[in-house]
């Protein structure tokens, strides 16, 4: 199964790269932009999804300071 | 006595690392697929980039064979210190709490900076003074950890390089036998690079061996 796992900066934690975009959009004129955050997308084929969340525990995020999202492609279209 | 540096695939200060601990005692290279530690009395892990610091700083190594030995001989409570790159690996592998986050900047440090020593009872810093000047060179410096934690070193005031909470530069484990910390006490053992206020550390550390050898 194709699968995706999206890893963001905890909330609550300065993420100044999600900072630095956010105030560089606004320099090439696109107003009306807040709340950027910049995190990680990773793409892998899985045998057994099941195992994605100790995956995310384990390696694939730090709990600590990141969130993770596990998305599960629809089968034909990953 | 001998210490141990620890070299993976991209450590870079491995050798300052062994030319330090070389003014003190013996030390030698572990290789990072080794499951052998030869012995050393003191394990060192280095700054650099494990891995290409691929995923996240410090997130590679730790599954790296030797880091098992390291973590086994860290429970029997031989004193492991992590450089930078080494304090990353040692969070990462759950040595030691918390996290490293990029500098507030988002820019790479390199400078000197004046440490207080917040822990003197430690193995790492027995034989120090109370103030150290030593340099630092980071991007991934800023330390997190949601939990109270037993500090050892912290910045100086106004001296912060990385905005690191309540400022600080190295943490150890309750034990006190672990020591993480992003400034580089092997990068200042010479009058020739502009201070000698990292020997002590290594003094310290041989010190601390020294009397449990005698017991």
């Amino acid at each position: 199964m194709r699968a995706r796992v999206l890893v963001r900066p905890k909330t609550g934690i300065l993420d100044p790269q999600g900072q630095a975009v956010e105030r560089a959009l606004p320099a090439l004129g696109f107003d009306g932009v807040a709340n950027v955050h910049v995190g990680r997308l990773i793409e892998l084929d899985v045998d057994d999804p099941a195992q994605l969340p100790a995956m995310c525990e384990r390696l694939l995020a730090n709990p600590l300071i990141e969130d993770y999202e596990i998305v599960e492609a629809v089968q034909g279209h990953g | 006595m001998r210490f141990g540096v620890v070299r993976f695939p991209g450590s870079c200060d491995d050798v300052d690392a062994l030319l330090a601990a070389g003014r003190v005692g013996d030390a030698v290279f572990l290789w990072h697929r080794d499951r052998d530690l030869q012995g050393v009395d003191a394990v060192l892990i280095p700054g650099g980039f494990s891995y290409g610091d691929y995923l996240r700083a410090g997130a590679i190594a730790r599954f790296a064979p030797v880091m098992e030995e390291v973590t086994e001989f860290a429970r029997a409570g031989g004193p492991v210190l992590g450089i930078c790159n080494g304090f990353q690996v040692l969070c990462e592998a759950g040595l030691l709490p918390g996290a490293l986050l990029p500098n507030t900047s988002l820019r790479f440090v390199f400078r000197q900076v004046r440490l207080q020593v917040a822990d003197p009872d430690t193995p790492f810093t027995c034989a120090c003074p109370s103030v150290l000047s030593i340099p630092v060179k980071h991007t991934t410096g800023r330390y997190h950890c949601p939990d109270p934690v037993r500090v050892v070193l912290r910045y100086a005031p106004g001296e912060n390089p990385n905005g690191s909470q309540d400022d600080i530069a190295g943490v150890c484990n309750e034990a006190g036998n672990v020591l993480g910390l992003m400034p580089h006490p092997e990068h200042a053992v010479d009058p020739l690079s502009g201070s000698v206020d990292g020997l002590c550390m290594f003094e310290s550390i041989r010190a601390h061996v020294g009397r449990h050898a005698a017991v």
